[in-house]
């Protein structure tokens, strides 16, 4: 226990430490990372053995992640993509593959070898590489799609490959580790598929899979309905993960990888309304976990193997990414990738990535490659995840500044690009808007917690989702950091109050727009920092005041004047009215002061809507003032 | 150079998604640190005018321009009600009226009828000075100086017939030039646009 204790410490510490300076230093998180494990492991050495286990544990991380990737894809969108999917990405591992096992077997590497050496580094490294468009805010640009259909269609190739695998088996290898293996004995892997013959196994596959679309449809909502019923939020957050663990589990329980069956449940439940609140859930584990496997992959690094035969080692890492990026910079020609994207693309892309690990273990364990040669891979592909964060920082301080000069120049002063708005709380109120945005072709998010809610609206066709918005991690899954606005109308004041705050504070540049119920809520939310507040009540007021006003007999027109004048002369007084209550910082009621002003706002309102009767003639009353009577004497006739 | 004249703009276009022509045109002078360019419908979408707002800003400036596609002979009615709203008695005229006098008043629009239709011969059987003769008188009257249209005719095929980019390079031309040496003095009564002179004059800047 206690070893377990101080060797989380040196983790988290090395975590802690480093991440915050790499990324002040603008290197990026993942190479802090990297860094943080390097430090802990070849350098001071105070972790060691137990790094392949850790390991293996955080690769759960990966699998996180691609649920979470999945959960950003509806099924539509994956079809809308099918082309770039098995168009680039296709052609980027084919191509990619065929190149390096060609180079591999001129180097003397036997054909099976070099075909698994090929499929292996043909692979990129979707976690470092979505994690750094996050980071840098490229995932929506031109080059960011291209690189992440890439990226998504390595991930599912995956399973084929681990299928292939086994058939390159080399005999002298395998006689070599049945010696082996009679001493130091195979653990078995739990299986439902193991002893079952191949038909058998492809019915079971084929069986699981199904069961497992149709629960994701139809048994994944009540039971998150009834979780969220509850109001516990982390009985819902326990429910996230188990559906994430469980899925992995059967997953390999018929021996497929858990990261396609999570991201294939991510896909199913992308349309469902639990969909912001279970990424927000997943988030930090996927984040933690991820972060650990990036250290494990620093402090895997052997030192001894590479200090040994460096110069090759190095070599080969180099030549291996120009190879990927030449590909990929072809690739992005034909497939209309253009500018500084297409940089983007192919410098994004040029690593070895974290199932390349997967694969090399994978391989040596079906007698594919030999050990040594595993050791060497497994050094490339660790070193070409080094140097990527370095290529990001080559795009962000060298080519982009490039080609930002000529898009600025082009682009001048049309309407910008709208983004999405969303909308805290779904009740009669956040409804009305979310109809006009959603008839102007606005993106909305809508987020409610009454799972009732949700479900009436969703049932009228409204897109809307589960989850409490004044928690700023859901909403920072909903998207706040690149939306454009956040619309507040929720019912509870206090939390309307705190969310304003709250999202203020860490994104100031997003515009919010709040409902306030009465007087003193308008007060407290300009407090808080929202930019535009309407009172629920008032226009709707104004309006039936005016309808009295024109039964009354007054003209349509001037009722009209008369409403805005009254709005303007209320505005006039807002500052004070609003000063004096901060002042006060009463919370209980108003202060005498406070209704002393209001008075005498209401009593100049009075007057500012006097007319003089007389002549039509005056000052206060503004527009379409007609000269006064005497007017034609000062002309001169 | 003599120190440039301020210039207010006043730009009235109701529907400025769907301009070629005028908005354009806007653009390009935003970008002039003499002009001060006014999308009136964008800072009154109800049509309720800041009186005040709107009176500083003339007295701010030396020279007015109306800037509109030609709507039934006559501005858009924003423009109209801005007249109606800011020109006022006491202000504009009357006794102690006396704040745009001596300042100069020019219109810039673009109207859908070729330049031959703008005649006592053509179909719309008077000239655009002509028609638009109560924005001269409005100028006449509160003491402003009145100088022809600059206009821009077969609007609705300009940028088919390429002629675009030519008339906001005269646009910009002339947002540049007034105030020059050469406008002091001129007698403008009869001339029907000032498009030509602006040709003439300021062809180097083109
Ligand atoms: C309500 C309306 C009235 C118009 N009246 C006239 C007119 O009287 N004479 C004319 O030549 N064009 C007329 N037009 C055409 C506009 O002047 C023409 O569409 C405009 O100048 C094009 O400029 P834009 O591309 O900036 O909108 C009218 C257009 C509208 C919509």
């Amino acid at each position: 226990m206690t070893s377990i204790l101080v060797q989380a410490f040196i983790y988290l510490c090395a975590a802690v430490l480093m991440v915050p300076l790499a990324k002040r230093l603008g290197l990026g998180s993942v190479l802090g990372y990297l860094i943080a494990g390097v430090v802990i492991g070849p350098l001071a050495g105070w972790v060691g053995q137990e790094t392949a286990t850790i390991q293996h544990f955080a690769e759960f991380g990966v699998v996180m992640m691609l649920f979470l990737v999945g959960l950003e894809l509806e099924p539509r969108m994956l079809w809308d993509m099918r082309h770039r999917l098995l168009g680039l990405g296709g052609l980027q591992m084919a191509a990619t593959t065929a190149v390096l096992a060609s180079i591999a077997m001129i180097l003397g590497l036997m054909w099976s070898e070099a075909l698994t050496v090929g499929v292996i580094f043909s692979l990129s490294s979707t976690a470092i590489v979505l994690q750094t468009f996050n980071e840098k805010g490229l995932a929506k640009t031109e080059g960011g799609r291209a690189a992440f259909s890439v990226l998504l269609l390595q991930d599912i190739a995956v399973i084929p490959v681990l299928a292939l695998i086994p058939l390159l088996a080399l005999p002298e290898l395998q006689v070599a580790a049945e010696l082996v293996n009679d001493v130091a004995q195979h653990h078995d892997e739990l299986s439902l598929v193991a002893h079952l013959p191949a038909w058998a196994t492809a019915l079971v596959v084929l069986v699981t899979v199904g069961a497992l679309i149709a629960a994701g449809h139809y048994l994944s909502r009540p039971l998150f309905r009834f979780v969220a019923e509850s109001g516990l939020h982390e009985v819902f957050t326990a429910a996230a993960l188990m559906l994430v663990i469980g899925i992995a589990a059967l997953m390999s329980l018929i021996g497929l990888s858990p990261a396609l069956g999570t991201f294939l449940a991510g896909v199913v439940l992308a349309n469902s309304e639990f969909r912001h609140e279970l990424e927000a859930d997943i988030e930090p584990f996927k984040g933690l976990l991820l972060g650990l496997f990036f250290i494990t992959v620093g402090a895997g690094i052997q030192f001894g193997v590479l200090a040994a035969d460096w110069p090759s080692i190095v070599g080969l890492t180099l030549a291996l990414m120009l190879v990927k990026m030449t590909i990929l910079w072809v690739l992005s020609t034909a497939f209309h990738v253009h500018a500084s994207n297409r940089w983007l693309f192919a410098l994004s892309l040029a690593q070895a990535g974290e199932f390349g690990f997967v694969l090399v273990g994978f391989s040596v364990a079906q007698h594919v490659i030999p050990v040594d040669l595993a050791q060497k891979l497994s050094l490339v592909v660790a070193l070409s995840m080094f140097l990527t964060p370095l290529l990001f920082i080559v795009f962000e301080r060298v080519i982009q500044p490039r080609y930002q000069r000529r898009d600025d120049e082009t682009e001048a002063d049309e309407i910008d690009e709208q983004g999405t708005v969303i909308i805290a709380g779904i009740g009669r109120f956040g409804q009305i808007i979310n109809r006009l945005l959603i008839a102007n072709g606005v993106t909305t998010v809508v987020l409610d917690f009454r799972a009732l809610q949700v479900d009436r609206l969703r049932s009228v066709n409204v897109k809307s989702y589960y989850g409490d918005a004044s928690r700023m991690d859901l909403l920072e899954t909903a998207g706040i950091r690149e939306a454009n606005a956040l619309v507040v109308a929720i019912d509870d004041q206090a939390r309307a109050v705190e969310l304003v705050q709250r999202v203020k504070h860490t994104y100031p540049h997003v515009y919010i727009l709040a409902r306030a119920y009465d007087r003193r809520h308008l007060y407290e939310l300009n407090h808080a920092g929202a930019d535009h507040v309407i009172s629920e009540t008032y226009l709707s007021a104004l309006q039936m005041g005016g309808d009295v006003l024109a039964r009354l007999g007054y003209h349509p027109f001037r009722v009209e004047q008369l409403k805005r004048q009254f709005r303007s002369a209320e505005h006039a007084y807002f500052e004070e009215l609003f000063q004096t209550w901060r002042g006060e910082g009463d919370i209980s009621g108003f202060s005498d002061h406070y209704k002393q002003l209001f008075m005498k706002m209401d009593s100049e309102l009075i007057h500012a809507m006097q007319i003089d009767r007389a002549d039509q003639h005056s000052r206060s009353e503004r527009g379409w003032t007609p000269p006064p009577k005497s007017y034609l004497k000062e002309m001169g006739g | 150079m003599s120190s440039k004249q301020r210039i207010l703009i006043l730009f009235a276009h109701p529907s400025p998604h769907r301009s070629e022509v005028n908005r354009p045109m806007f653009v390009a002078s935003k970008s002039l640190a003499h002009v001060t360019a006014v999308d009136l419908y964008r800072e009154y979408p109800t049509f309720c005018i800041d009186i005040d707002r709107e009176q500083q800003r003339l007295r701010e400036h030396d020279v007015l321009i109306f800037h509109f596609p030609l709507y039934w002979y006559s501005t858009p009615s924003l423009l109209k009600e801005w007249q109606d709203l800011v020109l006022e008695y006491g202000f504009a005229y009357g006794h102690e009226g006396k704040a745009l006098a001596g300042k100069q008043f020019m219109c810039a629009l673009s109207a859908s009828g070729p330049e031959k239709a703008y005649h006592a011969d053509g179909y719309n059987h008077f000239t655009i000075r002509e028609l638009l003769q109560p924005l001269e008188q409005m100028a006449d009257f509160v003491g402003m100086t009145y100088l022809p249209p600059f206009t821009l005719f077969g609007a609705r095929s300009a940028v088919e017939d390429k002629r675009l980019s030519r008339h906001i390079a005269q646009w910009t031309a002339l947002l540049n030039g007034l105030g020059d040496r050469a406008w002091h003095g001129h007698n403008w009564d009869d001339v029907i646009t000032i498009n030509a002179w602006v040709t003439q004059h300021m062809e180097e800047r083109i």
